[in-house]
C-alpha cells in the first residue's frame, strides 16, 4: 500500500520492525539514498577500502528550528559529519543515517530532509549506505533527531595532529564566522528580525583536498561547530599546550552577523560555524596556503588570523582594532543573549 | 540595561510600531515612549523600544570633536 | 551600522589616547569609575584600559542590575517559574543566575519550570493572550533604560483587559546607587574617585538633570557617556581636563542621544504605574533607602508580589567574598581571595561575578592578568599577508 507521504505522519509503527517500519524505509528511504549498498537492505554494509589508514566520526543532530535559511537538519547531518570526516585530511567514502522520529511528524516534512541529505551526499559524492530508524512517542523528541557516521581514508603523507602545533605557526579561517549560530538564533519563533543572512551549512571537502594537496604539512584543522571559533581555538590551545594571538581586524565577519549580535548582546567568535574550517599551517606556506584557499569558491574569504605564540597559561588573546588586547575564553556553556 | 543601539526608522507600522533596519536586518519595534517620529529617523533601540530619536546634528558634531581634539 | 562604527574608529582612539595622555598629570593618579555594566563590557572588550596612561586607574562600579539584585529576590523568581501553572518570562541575563542551593531560573528549567527567554517586554503580551489558562509572571528587571517598556506592558496588560499576566518588579535607580558608592567614602573623608563615567542610556531617559546634585554634593566631575569606545576616550579626556581645572560640572558627552530633561513621556509612563520603595537590598551594598520601585497599589491585580504569596529566605554571600569593596571601587577583582579560586562565571560565588556586566567577571572574562608580549609587527605582517593574497 502506498505511503500518504503529502498528508500522513509517523505512527509508532513505523518504529516497531515490521511491515510499516518496511514501508517507510522503502517508499521514502531507499528512493532517496539509493545506492547498491542500501538497497541490498542488510543490517549493515559491507565495503572495500583499499588499505589504508581509516577515519571514523559521528555526530548527532539534535538543531531546532528544523528548517532554516541555508538549510535543514538533514543536510547540516551530512555537511556536519563529512567535515569531521575531512578535518584530518581524509577522503570521505561512507555515510550512515540513523533516525528518532517522534509519533505524529509529518511524512511530508521527513521526506524534505530526507531528499535534503541525499542531496548533500550526492554532492560530496558520499553515499549514506546503512541505517536506523526508531519512533518515540509523541512529546519524547522534537520532531526529528538524526545521528550520521561517517568513513574516510586518509593519505599516507598526511598526519594532522593538534599535537603538530608549534609556536610561530598561522592561524587560518576559511570564511566569515558566525554564520551558522546566528541565523539559528535569529530565526526562532519569537524573534523577529529578517535579513539575507543563511546558515553556511556546506561540505568542505573539496576545500581541503586542495589545501592537502597544496600543503601536505598543514599541522592541524577543524570545523568551529559549536561554541564558535572560540571554543575552537582554545580546544586547539589546550590540546597543543601553546597560546595563540588573533588580529580582531583580520577576523571576517558579515555585516549582518554584526548587527545581529550587537542586537542581542552576543560575540560572534563564540557562534557556531558549519561551513567553515580553521587550519593552522607552518608559517613559511601560509601565504601560499591562504592563496589557493581564496581561489577555491569555499575560501573565497579566507583570511590569516593570527599566530601561534608560547604562553604558559595557553591563552587565546585576541589584540582589538585599538591595539587594546583581551582574552577570549573558552566559555562554559551557550552565550545567551542579553539585555545589558 | 545599557544594550541599546542606534537604528533607522523605514517604516512606521499601526498601533505604535515601527520597522527598523540595522545594517540590512529588519525588526519591527515599539515607539510607545517616543513622539514624532518618521521615516528616516534614528532612534535608539533597547529590548524592542525606542528609547529617544538619535539627534544627526548632534553626532556629527561629536565626530567633529574627536577630529578637532586630535589636532591640538 | 550608521552612528556605531563611526565611534570605534581605532585610529582616532590612538589619537584620544595620546591627547589623554598629554593631559594627564604625570606626578599624579586620577582614579575614575565607570558606573555602567555596559561601559566596563566596552572598557574590557576594546582593551581601552591598555590605551591609557599607567597613572590613570579605572574603577568599576554597581551599574549592573543583574549583579545587584539579592539571592532572596532570585528565588522568589525561581519559585514562581516551578509553580505548575505558572510560565515565568525572563531576559537571557538572568537565566544562570545562582540563587540559593546553586539552584537557577535555567536549572528550574530543566526540573519542568515553564521559563521563557524573551528579548523584549513586548514578548509577555503576547505569550499571556496565547496562554489564557496560565498566569504569566515576567520577571523585571533594569535600571531606568529598562523600566518604561515594563510600564508600556503594564499599560498594553489593562487596555487589553488581560487578567493573567503579572509584572515581579526589581527595578532600581541610579542616583541612589550612585550616593550608595559616594557617601560612605564622604563620611569617612576619604576621595574614593576624582571622576565619574555617567550612565548614557540611563541618562536618556532621565536626562542628565539628576546628576547636577551628586556632582555638587560629592564634589565630583561626571560625564554623561555613550557606549561607543571613542566615546569612553572622550569622557575620560573630559574627565581629567575637570579635575585637573578642579571644577565638578556635569558635561554630556553622548549629546547625540541625551538631553537635560531626557524623554519625558517615558518619565510620565514609569510615575503612572510605580512608586518609590522605601528600602530595597542591593547585593554587595546592603539596603539602600529609596533605591527601587514598585507597582502603585492602584495595580495591584497587575503585581506579582501582591497576587502571590513570596516566602523571604535569607541567602547570604560567601564570607570571603568582596563584591562589597569591588563594587564600590575599593578594591580590584583581583584582591579577592575566592577570584578564580574558585569565584569564576560558571561557578559565581558573589554578585561580580554572577553577570557577564560584572567587575568580577569582565576581569575574568577579558583579562586575568594576562602578560602579553609586544606582537605589534606580527600582527602587521598578517595585514599585509591577507591584503596581497586578495
Amino acid at each position: 500500500m502506498p505511503l500518504d507521504i503529502k498528508s500522513g505522519t509517523i505512527e509508532l509503527a513505523h518504529g516497531s520492525g515490521g511491515r510499516a517500519m518496511s514501508q517507510l524505509i522503502d517508499q521514502l528511504f531507499l528512493p532517496a539514498f539509493n545506492n547498491k549498498y542500501l538497497n541490498q537492505k542488510n543490517d549493515q554494509a559491507l565495503v572495500t577500502i583499499p588499505g589504508q589508514r581509516i577515519v571514523i566520526a559521528t555526530d548527532s543532530h539534535v538543531v531546532s528550528p528544523l528548517f532554516f535559511p541555508g538549510g535543514d537538519i538533514g543536510s547540516l547531518s551530512v555537511h556536519g559529519t563529512i567535515n569531521d570526516v575531512v578535518m584530518s585530511g581524509a577522503k570521505p567514502l561512507f555515510l550512515t543515517a540513523g533516525f528518532i522520529l517522534e509519533e505524529g511528524f509529518p511524512l511530508a516534512e521527513l521526506q524534505r530532509i530526507v531528499l535534503s541529505m541525499a542531496e548533500a551526499a550526492k554532492n560530496c559524492q558520499t553515499p549514506i549506505v546503512t541505517g536506523d530508524t526508531k519512533v518515540v512517542e509523541k512529546g519524547h523528541g522534537d520532531g526529528v533527531y538524526i545521528n550520521t557516521t561517517g568513513i574516510g581514508v586518509v593519505s599516507n603523507g598526511l598526519s594532522l595532529s593538534p599535537t603538530n602545533i608549534q609556536a610561530g605557526d598561522k592561524i587560518l579561517i576559511s570564511g566569515t564566522i558566525g554564520d551558522h549560530g546566528t541565523t539559528i538564533l535569529a530565526s526562532r519563533q519569537n524573534m523577529n528580525f529578517c535579513s539575507d543572512l543563511v546558515s553556511d551549512s556546506q561540505a568542505l571537502h573539496d576545500l581541503v583536498s586542495v589545501m592537502v594537496e597544496a600543503v601536505p604539512n598543514i599541522r592541524c584543522m577543524r570545523d568551529p561547530t559549536r561554541g564558535g571559533l572560540g571554543a575552537t581555538l582554545n580546544e586547539l590551545s589546550q590540546s597543543a599546550k601553546v597560546g595563540m594571538m588573533l588580529d580582531e581586524t583580520a577576523i571576517p565577519v558579515k555585516e549582518t552577523v554584526t548587527a545581529i549580535t550587537e542586537l542581542l548582546g552576543l560575540d560572534p567568535m563564540y557562534m557556531a560555524n558549519e561551513g567553515k574550517l580553521v587550519c593552522i599551517c607552518p608559517p613559511q606556506h601560509s601565504k601560499s596556503l591562504l592563496a589557493v584557499m581564496r581561489s577555491h569558491l569555499k575560501g573565497r574569504e579566507a583570511a590569516i588570523i593570527g599566530e601561534v605564540i608560547e604562553d604558559e597559561h595557553q591563552f587565546v588573546l585576541l589584540k582589538t582594532g585599538f591595539g587594546g588586547k583581551r582574552i577570549i575564553d573558552w566559555r562554559y556553556s551557550d552565550p545567551l543573549p542579553r539585555i545589558c | 540595561m545599557c544594550l541599546a543601539i542606534p537604528v533607522r526608522v523605514e517604516q512606521l507600522l499601526e498601533n505604535d510600531q515601527a520597522l527598523v533596519d540595522l545594517s540590512g536586518v529588519k525588526t519591527t519595534i515599539s515607539l510607545a515612549l517616543v513622539d514624532n517620529v518618521e521615516v528616516g529617523d534614528f532612534v535608539i533601540l533597547h529590548v524592542g523600544y525606542a528609547l529617544n530619536k538619535l539627534d544627526p546634528v548632534e553626532a556629527e558634531e561629536t565626530l567633529k570633536l574627536f577630529a578637532e581634539d586630535n589636532q591640538r | 551600522m550608521k552612528y556605531v562604527n563611526e565611534f570605534r574608529d581605532g585610529k582616532k582612539a590612538e589619537q584620544l589616547a595620546k591627547l589623554i595622555a598629554t593631559e594627564a598629570k604625570p606626578e599624579r593618579e586620577y582614579r575614575l569609575m565607570e558606573f555602567c555594566g555596559g561601559h566596563t563590557h566596552t572598557i574590557f572588550r576594546y582593551g581601552i584600559d591598555d590605551l591609557l596612561p599607567s597613572n590613570i586607574k579605572m574603577l568599576h562600579g554597581p551599574g549592573c542590575p543583574v549583579c545587584v539584585l539579592p539571592m532572596k529576590r532570585i528565588d522568589a523568581a525561581i519559585e514562581l517559574a516551578l509553580s505548575p501553572n505558572n510560565i515565568l518570562c525572563s531576559y537571557g541575563d538572568m537565566l544562570r543566575i545562582p540563587g540559593r542551593a546553586r539552584m537557577s531560573l535555567q536549572k528550574a528549567k530543566s526540573k519542568g519550570a515553564d521559563v521563557r527567554m524573551i528579548y523584549s517586554p513586548a514578548e509577555v503580551i503576547t505569550i499571556a493572550e496565547n496562554e489564557p489558562d496560565k498566569k504569566i509572571i515576567f520577571f523585571a528587571v533594569g535600571f531606568e533604560t529598562t523600566t518604561p517598556p515594563t510600564a508600556v506592558v503594564l499599560d498594553q496588560a489593562i487596555k487589553s483587559g488581560l487578567k493573567n499576566l503579572f509584572v515581579f518588579c526589581n527595578h532600581v535607580l541610579t542616583p541612589p546607587a550612585i550616593t550608595g558608592i559616594l557617601e560612605p567614602a564622604k563620611q569617612k573623608n576619604i576621595t574614593l574617585l576624582d571622576g565619574l563615567i555617567g550612565p548614557g542610556h540611563v541618562s536618556v531617559v532621565t536626562g542628565t538633570l539628576p546628576y547636577e546634585k551628586l556632582a555638587n554634593t560629592y564634589q565630583t566631575p561626571i560625564t554623561i557617556t555613550g557606549f561607543e569606545p571613542l566615546d569612553i576616550l572622550q569622557s575620560i579626556y573630559m574627565l581629567i581636563k575637570q579635575i585637573n581645572a578642579g571644577t565638578c560640572r556635569v558635561e554630556n558627552q553622548y549629546t547625540r542621544a541625551v538631553n537635560i530633561q531626557g524623554n519625558t513621556k517615558a518619565q510620565a509612563l514609569m510615575s503612572k504605574y510605580f512608586e518609590l520603595r522605601d528600602s530595597f537590598e542591593w547585593r554587595g551594598l546592603g539596603e539602600m533607602p529609596y533605591s527601587a520601585i514598585k507597582i502603585k497599589s492602584k495595580y495591584a491585580h497587575l503585581d506579582a508580589e501582591k497576587h502571590f504569596t513570596l516566602v523571604e529566605r535569607t541567602g547570604t554571600d560567601n564570607k570571603a567574598c568582596e563584591c562589597p569593596a569591588v563594587l564600590t571601587g575599593q578594591k580590584s577583582p583581583t584582591a579577592c581571595k575566592l577570584f578564580n579560586n574558585p569565584c569564576t562565571p560558571e561557578n559565581p560565588l558573589g554578585s561580580c561575578m554572577v553577570s557577564s556586566e560584572g567587575a568580577c567577571a569582565a576581569y575574568y572574562t577579558y583579562r586575568r592578568n594576562i602578560k602579553i608580549k609586544n606582537v605589534d609587527s606580527t600582527n602587521n605582517q598578517l595585514r599585509s599577508a591577507n591584503k596581497h593574497a586578495s
